[in-house]
């Protein structure tokens, strides 16, 4: 669960870095996009890179996933009988949504990629620019989309508020002073990467990208 | 009830010489056994508490088989959690004039002089090596920066030689012993059987050969054999229904060994520890324990005047008597626990006491809090103020503690020698279970010594000489059909009588009658009362008690109608053993004997022995005195003024 | 006060059970909980019928034994407090309480409240020692030990052995519990030289029994009698990747 979340972590890192190009304007975003794809050549074959990511990034949402699952079949048969009544002391709202929220996040990742990378969602389709493709998708008409990114990053948010922390929790970093630290670093990096993510979807609706 | 004066005990079986060089004496003298033999040896241990736990695990390491019982879940369990204050050991670490010696010397006079000079000295001596095997099993004593042990005076002894893993040293040490344990019953040495109950003992041709054991799950009742039994039962306080001790403490294992021969051991000698939580109601189920430390910062008082029912703060310093520090000026608060608890009894019957049903005293920290601040005292005594107010619903810091003294150790049990085997041969009594090295009295920190002493090292000498004998061939199945009829005739009739009245509604009865006739003071008028109440009593249990359910499965109220039956019996030999002991000594306070100012009157030249109590034939109990010589302590009279 | 309650009945571990609604009255608050069911037990032995069975045995919070969930808490509601601590004035005249057992596989019921909690004690079995035998330890001056140390080891080793932890996880696992021996002993110098073996050999034996995995959910230290913290199982995971396997 922490390794394959780590993968997660580190792509959404450069994902969200990407992003942020957005800002420098249309030509940097596309050159950047272009440059993701032909990175290496031509020493390797174009596509290189991101074919790599893509395998590494699929094993790794299969394998987050099949953790899950196994987790969540060992909790059912560690306890087969249920309570007639549970309530929770731990506070843990973020920590509920784990599972469900796993889920939201699959789903929200299926409908981004056909909406920016295969352009099937997407009003500019397939074979317009990078930079067009997110302009028209986010365009102020369609602010239901843009409203569905947010409330999804938001649960991404969540997803890694509880992620991070368990995961320096299982590799065993979160011990006495570090504890607190972790704690509130994963609060804060959750935070700062949902709102690098929100910011272009917001940007293009506002008309600050146009 | 009447008794007959049986043989005296001329041998205990302590080496002679000098009494440094008895136990090594003894060790030496004491036959081995072959390692391969061993193998073919088998020892029943009943009860996992500090003595029962470090016993078993020990024998295990040592190579012996063994099969181990508790009535509990798990032998974690067991009742030695929850002593609080500490462990006494002779280390000297402080350098302030501790040794072997003083050590020895506190214990005979702390128990006013009743108990065995042998059996002191050499628990003084093994004290020493239950630390360093405590630490070695990662007990998390209390440290100093330093990085060593950190020790405390307790219980008023002049030298701080009182480790102690915070308010929690009982817990600490008898994790270390469970475990050892299971180390040894993962490694194959010892069979565990937990929620299994002792109901009686096997002897065949004259030696202890194995128990009788109800599963308490199943219901079934089984018999497991050996080549020597030890019990480690621990005590039986519970006789009075409210106590400190655990709800399940009971005296059954060792008053069934009582019925087949085994002498018991000044069954009268109880301690009444000073500071509990007082009782609240009816319902009332056990009594808590609040750390003697309390008494270092605490000022106990009641209102002058009887019948005063103002709220504490509203009692002006001149309508309070602190009477502790009125009547012992030197030793104020600290005074011994008995001493303690009788003065408490006394204020009360004057009807001065506080609280529900005028059976409580105040402890105040009004003082210390003013004088150290509050910081200060919740550093020290925050757990303790923290289960006060859980319990109670009163805040200590705003409002004085109520506390009233309850019944808590008992000195008493199966007689033992000094290789800790009793009067049957193969049977062997540890812990509090025997009547122990406590004389009549038992000092703070004293108990979990003299567990660990005799489970770590005493007995696994001791029983090795014993068992070097063996094996010791079939046993006499007549015998164990004889004891299987036995227990299940009683079952049967515990649950075929059909009456009215629940076994702990006797219990409740049994106990308060006790507290009231052989409790803080005895005198010969109640001790005559009770004995014709208690067989009453008993009489009426076996015809109205009411037991639900059958012997098949799990069914709580027939295991405690089969304690209640025994506590009954243990019940009536105590009040004759109170009411034969005509001086006060230790916990055993009889109001014809106390000095001009109400101290305990000890009669060393009439009453300086063991009694040990045989079971006679009709049912006739039978003493057997044993003479307490001392050569190396000077006999005085305890002065706390 | 007066109280309806609904117990788990359950006659033994092949039985179904079922919850079963009964009215105790005149309960006064300063009875604990255990002592309200005692007077229930009472009038049910009287009117004939089957007293309801429950562990418990110190009654002072230390030995672990009491145990139930009680209104959807292990433990009750009340923080850092075993059951048998539990005291009625935290209920409100006329309140519904519900009582269940501890609800896991790898603790069966034996008969209503009473569950086997001997997973426990195999897991201990597995490791959660220092193998010294009686007899041949060293002066307890011979290795001295960091106080911060022996405060950390000490909190760690406060732990009960409840199993309120497996109670109160959504996932039924151990995790506390199994890491609050293992830090216990991991944190003295006495317990070094088994330290790697003893973590690898104590989570693989918790696996088998059958108890869940840990997803940091927080509960089992939220309703720990002795208010274990999660450290000790950042401390397990620790020890447990560092250990050659």
């Amino acid at each position: 669960m922490a390794v394959t979340g780590a993968v997660l972590v580190a792509f959404l890192i450069g994902h969200m870095l990407g992003n942020l190009k957005i800002f420098l304007g249309a030509a940097s975003f596309n050159s950047y996009a272009e440059w993701l794809r032909t990175v290496g050549e031509p020493a390797v074959p174009a596509r290189s890179l991101l074919t790599v990511a893509e395998i590494v990034l699929t094993a790794a949402v299969v394998l987050h996933m099949w953790s899950a699952v196994s987790l969540a079949r060992r909790a059912s048969k560690a306890r087969p009988v249920k309570y007639a009544k549970r309530r929770s002391q731990a506070g843990g709202y973020v920590v509920r949504t784990m599972r469900y929220g796993g889920v939201i996040i699959l789903l929200f990742v299926i409908w981004h990629l056909l909406d920016l990378t295969f352009g099937a969602v997407n009003p500019k389709g397939f074979d317009a620019t990078p930079y067009d493709r997110v302009v028209a998708g986010f365009a102020p008409a369609r602010w239901w989309v843009t409203a569905f990114y947010v409330v999804a990053l938001a649960m991404v948010g969540l997803h890694l508020r509880h992620g991070l922390w368990s995961a320096f929790q299982t590799l065993g970093l979160a011990a006495g002073r570090r504890r607190r630290f972790l704690d509130v670093f994963a609060a804060v990096f959750s935070a700062a990467l949902v709102l690098g993510f929100v910011a272009v979807p917001v940007a293009v609706m506002i008309g600050v990208v146009k | 009830m009447k008794y007959t004066i049986g043989e005296p005990i001329r041998d205990t079986k302590a080496p002679e010489g000098p009494i440094e060089e008895r136990w090594d004496t003894r060790r030496f003298s004491a036959k081995l056994v072959n390692p391969a033999n061993k193998r073919k040896l088998r020892v029943i241990v009943v009860g996992t508490g500090l003595a029962g736990g470090s016993a078993a695990a020990t024998l295990g390491e040592l190579g012996y088989k063994v099969t181990s019982f508790c009535y509990q879940d798990s032998p974690r369990r067991a009742h030695s959690i929850a002593a609080q204050g500490g462990i006494n050991a002779a280390k000297n670490y402080r350098g302030d004039g501790d040794s072997v010696h003083r050590l020895f010397y506190d214990t005979v006079k702390g128990g006013d002089f009743r108990a065995r000079e042998s059996n002191v000295y050499r628990l003084a001596q093994v004290s020493v090596n239950i630390i360093d095997q405590a630490v070695a099993q990662g007990v998390p004593f209390a440290r100093e920066y330093g990085g060593l042990l950190d020790t405390r005076s307790f219980g008023g002894a002049q030298v701080s030689r009182t480790f102690y893993a915070r308010g929690q040293t009982g817990q600490q040490l008898l994790l270390g012993a469970y475990q050892a344990l299971e180390r040894q019953i993962a490694a194959g040495t010892v069979e565990m059987h937990t929620r299994h109950e002792m109901l009686d003992l096997v002897i065949s041709d004259g030696r202890a050969r194995g128990v009788i054991v109800r599963d308490l799950v199943t219901g079934e009742i089984e018999t497991h054999l050996a080549d020597a039994v030890v019990l480690a039962t621990g005590g039986y306080g519970n006789v009075f229904f409210l106590s400190t001790n655990a709800k399940g403490c009971n005296t059954t294992a060792i008053w069934r060994a009582h019925r087949r021969g085994a002498y018991f051991g000044n069954p009268c000698y109880t301690q009444i520890h000073p500071t509990c939580i007082p009782v609240s109601g009816d319902y009332q189920s056990k009594l808590t324990l609040m750390s003697e430390s309390l008494r270092n910062d605490g000022r106990v008082w009641v209102p002058v005047r009887a019948g005063d029912d103002r709220a504490p703060a509203d009692i002006p310093e001149e309508d309070r008597d602190y009477y502790l520090e009125r009547i012992y000026p030197a030793f104020g608060n600290l005074v011994p626990r008995d001493i303690a608890s009788r003065a408490a009894k006394n204020v009360c019957d004057e009807g001065r006491g506080v609280g529900p049903g005028g059976l409580g005293v105040y402890l105040d920290f009004a003082d210390a809090i003013g004088r150290l601040g509050k910081t200060a005292v919740e550093e020290k005594y925050g757990n303790l103020f923290e289960m006060y107010e859980r319990i109670t619903g009163e805040d200590p810091y705003t409002r004085p503690m109520r506390i009233y003294p309850a019944v808590h150790y008992t000195m008493g049990g199966l007689w033992v020698d000094y290789d800790l085997q009793s009067t049957i041969p193969g049977l062997f009594v540890i812990g509090e279970a025997n009547f122990s090295d406590h004389g009549a009295n038992r000092l703070g920190a004293s108990a979990l010594m003299q567990g660990l002493a005799d489970g770590y090292f005493v007995l696994p000498t001791t029983i090795g000489d014993y068992l070097a004998g063996g094996p010791f061939g079939d046993v006499d199945q007549a015998s164990v059909d004889q004891a299987l009829g036995q227990v299940t005739g009683k079952i049967g009739r515990l649950l075929s009588t059909g009456g009215t009245r629940t076994a702990d509604s006797y219990h409740r009865e049994l106990g308060r009658l006790m507290w009231e006739y052989c409790g803080m003071e005895r005198t010969e008028e109640s001790l005559r009362k009770a004995l014709e109440r208690i067989p009453e009593l008993r009489e009426e249990f076996w015809v109205n008690v009411k037991v639900p359910g059958d012997e098949e499965g799990l069914n709580q109220a027939l295991e405690r109608a089969g304690r209640v039956a025994d506590f009954f019996d243990l019940a009536e030999l105590m009040c004759l053993d109170a009411l034969h002991r005509t001086e006060s000594c230790g916990g055993h306070f009889r109001a014809e004997s106390q000095t001009e100012e109400g101290e305990a009157l000890r009669d060393d030249e009439n009453f300086a022995y063991v009694a040990a109590w045989e079971h006679g034939a009709d049912g006739v109990p039978v003493l057997h005195k044993e003479a307490l010589d001392y050569e190396y302590v000077k006999l005085s009279s305890r002065s706390y003024k | 006060m007066n109280l309806t309650l609904k117990v788990w009945r359950q006659n033994g571990p092949a039985d179904t059970g079922r919850m079963v609604t009964y009215q105790v009255t005149d309960v006064s608050p300063d009875m604990s909980f255990l002592e309200m069911l005692d007077v229930l037990n009472e009038r049910l032995i009287l009117d004939g019928d089957d007293p309801v069975a429950f562990d418990h045995d110190c009654r002072e919070g230390i030995c672990g034994m009491c145990g139930m969930v009680i209104d959807g808490v292990a433990h009750g509601e009340q923080r850092a407090t075993t059951t048998c601590q539990l005291h009625m004035r935290h209920f409100e005249d006329g309140a519904t309480v519900t009582i269940e057992p501890w609800r896991a596989a790898p603790f069966p019921v034996i008969k209503d409240l009473v569950v086997d909690r001997s997973s426990f004690d195999r897991i201990i079995q597995a490791g959660g020692f220092i193998s010294v035998p009686a007899g041949s330890a060293p002066d307890a001056h011979s290795v001295p030990v960091k106080k911060d140390d022996a405060d950390d080891a000490f909190d760690a080793a406060t732990c009960i052995g409840c199993g309120a932890c497996v109670a109160a996880c959504p996932n039924g696992s151990a995790s506390l519990f199994t890491a609050a021996k293992i830090t216990h002993l991991g944190l003295l110098p006495q317990g070094q030289p088994e330290r790697a073996s003893r973590a690898v050999a104590m989570v693989d034996q918790m696996d088998l029994e059958g108890f869940g995995g840990c997803t940091n959910t927080g509960e089992c230290t939220a309703v720990c009698p002795k208010g274990i913290s999660l450290d000790v199982i950042t401390q397990m995971n620790r020890d447990y990747l560092r250990s050659p396997k």
